[in-house]
């Protein structure tokens, strides 16, 4: 391991050196992906488990490149096609795919801590490819290398994310890395969605868009989950629309050279314009190639060089 | 056979004693109370370093049994109990078959006196299976053993029930015993809602949930002029409904547990399913309000909401896991050593909070009580004693026990009951 960390289960166990090495890690990788010969052999050898409960594309699509651009053998779990169906626990269903000698498990789960709790029986390296509503570290740190790529830093930057911040672990694991990068927060959107208590985060809280939108450098809009209305969180969607989508008259608001973020899968039309989505603003794609570097940087610092002792 | 307890310091908070006496037991009765007792025909006891409390009284616990006899059975529970110094558990009616019928309520009594160890005192359903739409033949459920009714792990959501509950016991001089939860509000919450739920992204149950139930039944209690006593409490503003309701006169107590007592929101930090309870372990500012109610007097009795779960069950995520911990043998020892060593309430307000006011909320005249002619039901304590609570020794079927691995000072060393020596840990 050359990061003092067996596993990565959230930002919030990295000090602001550690996020740094990965980002910095991560621009070596960005290359690879980029050859004709698209593959290294820096994890031959190790093997890798995706165990995926919940339903991904991206995320999972990306550890899997990632993996496989290293070298690693991966292999790739769902939940339908598991003995999870058949009542399986969790812990049991780790502990047998444990027993076949893997190296690295990744993990993506409903429940907040799934990660966490794994963490405290297994041997593997665990990386927390989102869990619950709690943290999602490695798209915080996709968003956080795409914006130092555009932006060249991220200290003193205003950032907005925008929606349905209390169901999201984007949102959450972004602002934790922002905030220890020194970046300034603003999170919008109906009060039911933004508790004030995300003030104890260290980020200012606006209910108006427009007034939020002013002077941004970046503007991450949030998927709005539609039975979110069902259940009452917001009347309708119309009127979510018209308060906190984002449109271009809106986003004239922001800096000249202000982006667009968006962790996907984006609902066009809804939280986003579609004319903003495929903009030139857009780094939204930008997001997704950077993912597959950060996730094979996260890899080998995890997995790679010299075995040190365990640390945590 | 005659037991002599002699030279201990005996506490008892209802006559106001706390001074070295000597204590005669016969028949399952105090017979003496004195400074100096001599008889050659009893067995003595050496107390000369202990104190001696009127027993114990846990007026919250969960058997298990019948149904989940895998987690507690009335035999494993009783002699938890009977470890940690009780003499005396109440017992919730969530079992499967709920105790909503004569049947179950003499079948509890039956297994508990088997046992042959503490009293168990079973709490009968205030509705059918708990559903909440229809009474309990309370009478009947009475004069089979029912010390009390409760619908405790479900709320009374119907205002209208809670109503009529409480105008049927008033005539049975029986109690209504209220786990406040809305449920709506409450909803699929697994902890407590504040800064620490959102930052751990586990849903949050708000303070209002309970809240607006407390509320709701001090009214009922107001309109209809019945007992009412609340489980488990945990937040500020409940507390400060109990003031009102104190100060207006109205005949409402409440209980709180040794965890929402020492044990916070903030401590879930690694996901540990041995801090799920509900209603959820609250803030700093929640619990600081609780130790504060200890002393006042707002708060009437403590009580653990004992509730075991097989270690398997435990061992899931936390979204996944049961709600619950175990209590029996861990209370005394942790309130001996946080709240009575770290000076937050005397020795002898302890000893009110876990017996003489449990008695007397339950109407138990002979129990809670150090006299002649009371029920020789003691516990003796040895407060100096260190130790650390090693959950793989408990008597409890379960091990769901956050204190566990606590280093604490004070323990019960002998449980009497009826005037027989059910758990003693001193030398023959």
């Amino acid at each position: 391991m050359i990061l003092k960390h067996k596993h990565l289960l959230g930002i919030e166990q990295l000090n602001p050196s550690e996020i740094s090495t990965i980002l910095e890690t991560a621009e070596s990788f960005l290359e690879v992906s980029r050859r004709e010969v698209k593959k290294v052999p820096i994890l031959r050898g190790k093997t890798i488990v995706n165990l995926f409960f919940e339903p991904s594309t991206r995320t999972r699509s990306s550890f899997e490149l990632a993996a496989k651009r290293l070298s690693a053998d991966i292999l790739n779990f769902s939940r339908v096609s598991s003995s999870v169906v058949k009542g399986e626990t969790l812990k049991d269903t780790v502990l047998n795919l444990e027993a076949m000698n893997i190296d690295a498990l990744i993990v993506r789960h409903s429940a907040s801590g799934a990660p966490h709790f794994i963490s405290t029986f297994c041997r593997s390296h665990i990386i927390n490819a989102g869990d619950g509503t709690h943290e999602h570290p490695t798209q915080a740190l996709l968003d956080a290398f795409t914006i130092r790529q555009e932006k060249k830093r991220l200290r003193g930057l205003k950032v907005v994310i925008v929606g349905d911040i209390i169901h999201s672990r984007v949102a959450r694991s972004n602002i934790l890395l922002l905030r220890k990068m020194g970046a300034k927060v603003v999170c919008c959107g109906p009060p039911s969605l933004v508790p004030l208590e995300f003030r104890t985060y260290g980020v200012d809280i606006n209910y108006n868009l427009d007034e939020a939108l002013k002077g941004a450098d970046v503007v991450m809009m949030l998927r709005i989950q539609l039975e979110r209305q069902k259940k009452n969180f917001f009347p309708s969607l119309r009127e979510y629309i018209s308060l906190f989508a984002l449109t271009p008259q809106r986003f004239s608001l922001a800096k000249k050279d202000a982006i667009i973020m968006h962790p996907g899968p984006i609902n066009r039309c809804v939280e986003l314009s579609a004319e903003l989505a495929d903009s030139a603003r857009s780094v939204i794609l930008k997001q997704v190639e950077n993912g597959v570097a950060v996730r094979m940087a996260i890899l080998y610092l995890l997995l790679g060089g010299k075995e040190r002792e365990d640390t945590d | 056979m005659k037991i002599l307890i002699k030279n201990g310091r005996v506490i008892d908070p209802l006559s106001g004693i706390d001074d070295t006496l000597d204590i005669l037991i016969k028949d399952g009765q105090i017979v003496e109370l004195k400074p100096k007792i001599d008889t050659s025909e009893a067995r003595t006891i050496d107390a000369s370093r202990l104190v001696v409390t009127p027993g114990l009284i846990d007026m919250h616990v969960h058997l298990r049994e019948p149904g989940y006899e895998y987690k507690e059975t009335i035999a494993s529970g009783a002699l938890a109990a009977a470890r940690g110094g009780f003499t005396s558990i109440a017992c919730m009616p969530n079992t499967l078959p709920v105790n909503d019928n004569r049947g179950i309520t003499e079948f509890i009594l039956g297994q508990a006196k088997k046992a042959n160890l503490v009293n168990v005192f079973p709490i009968a359903a205030i509705t059918k299976g708990l559903q909440g739409k229809e009474l309990t033949d309370m009478a009947d459920l009475q004069a089979a053993g029912a010390i009390a009714f409760s619908d405790d792990g479900r709320p009374v959501t119907s205002s209208l029930i809670m109503r009529r509950a409480l105008e049927y016991t008033r005539m049975l001089e029986s109690l209504i015993i209220d786990h406040c939860e809305e449920p709506e509000l409450s909803a699929d919450g697994v902890m407590n809602e504040g800064e620490w739920s959102l930052k751990f992204g586990l849903r949050g149950i708000p303070a209002a949930a309970e809240e607006i139930m407390v509320a709701r039944d001090i009214l009922l209690t107001k309109l209809t002029g019945s007992p009412l006593h609340l489980a488990h409490v945990s937040t500020r503003g409940s507390l400060e409904l109990i003031r009102w309701a104190k100060a207006n006169q109205l005949p409402v107590t409440a209980e709180t547990t040794p965890h929402h007592l020492l044990l916070t929101d903030k401590m879930i930090a690694n996901y540990d399913t041995n801090l799920k309870v509900n209603p959820p372990l609250r803030s700093e500012a929640d619990r600081a309000a609780l130790l504060q109610a200890l002393q006042d007097g707002t708060i009437d009795a403590i009580a653990t909401d004992h509730a075991p779960h097989a270690p398997d069950e435990k061992d899931v995520e936390f979204d996944q896991a049961p709600f619950g911990i175990i209590g029996l043998e861990s209370a005394l020892p942790v309130l001996l050593d946080r709240l009575v060593q770290k000076k937050i309430i005397t020795l002898n307000r302890l000893v009110e909070l876990l017996s003489t006011n449990p008695a007397r909320i339950l109407r138990l005249k002979n129990k809670g009580h150090l006299r002649v002619g009371a029920d020789a039901d003691l516990t003796l304590i040895q407060l100096q004693k260190k130790h650390t609570l090693d959950v793989s020794r408990f008597a409890s079927r379960s091990r769901n026990c956050p204190f566990a691995g606590w280093s604490v000072k004070g323990m019960a060393v002998m449980t009497i009951v009826g005037g027989r020596i059910i758990y003693s840990t001193l030398p023959q």
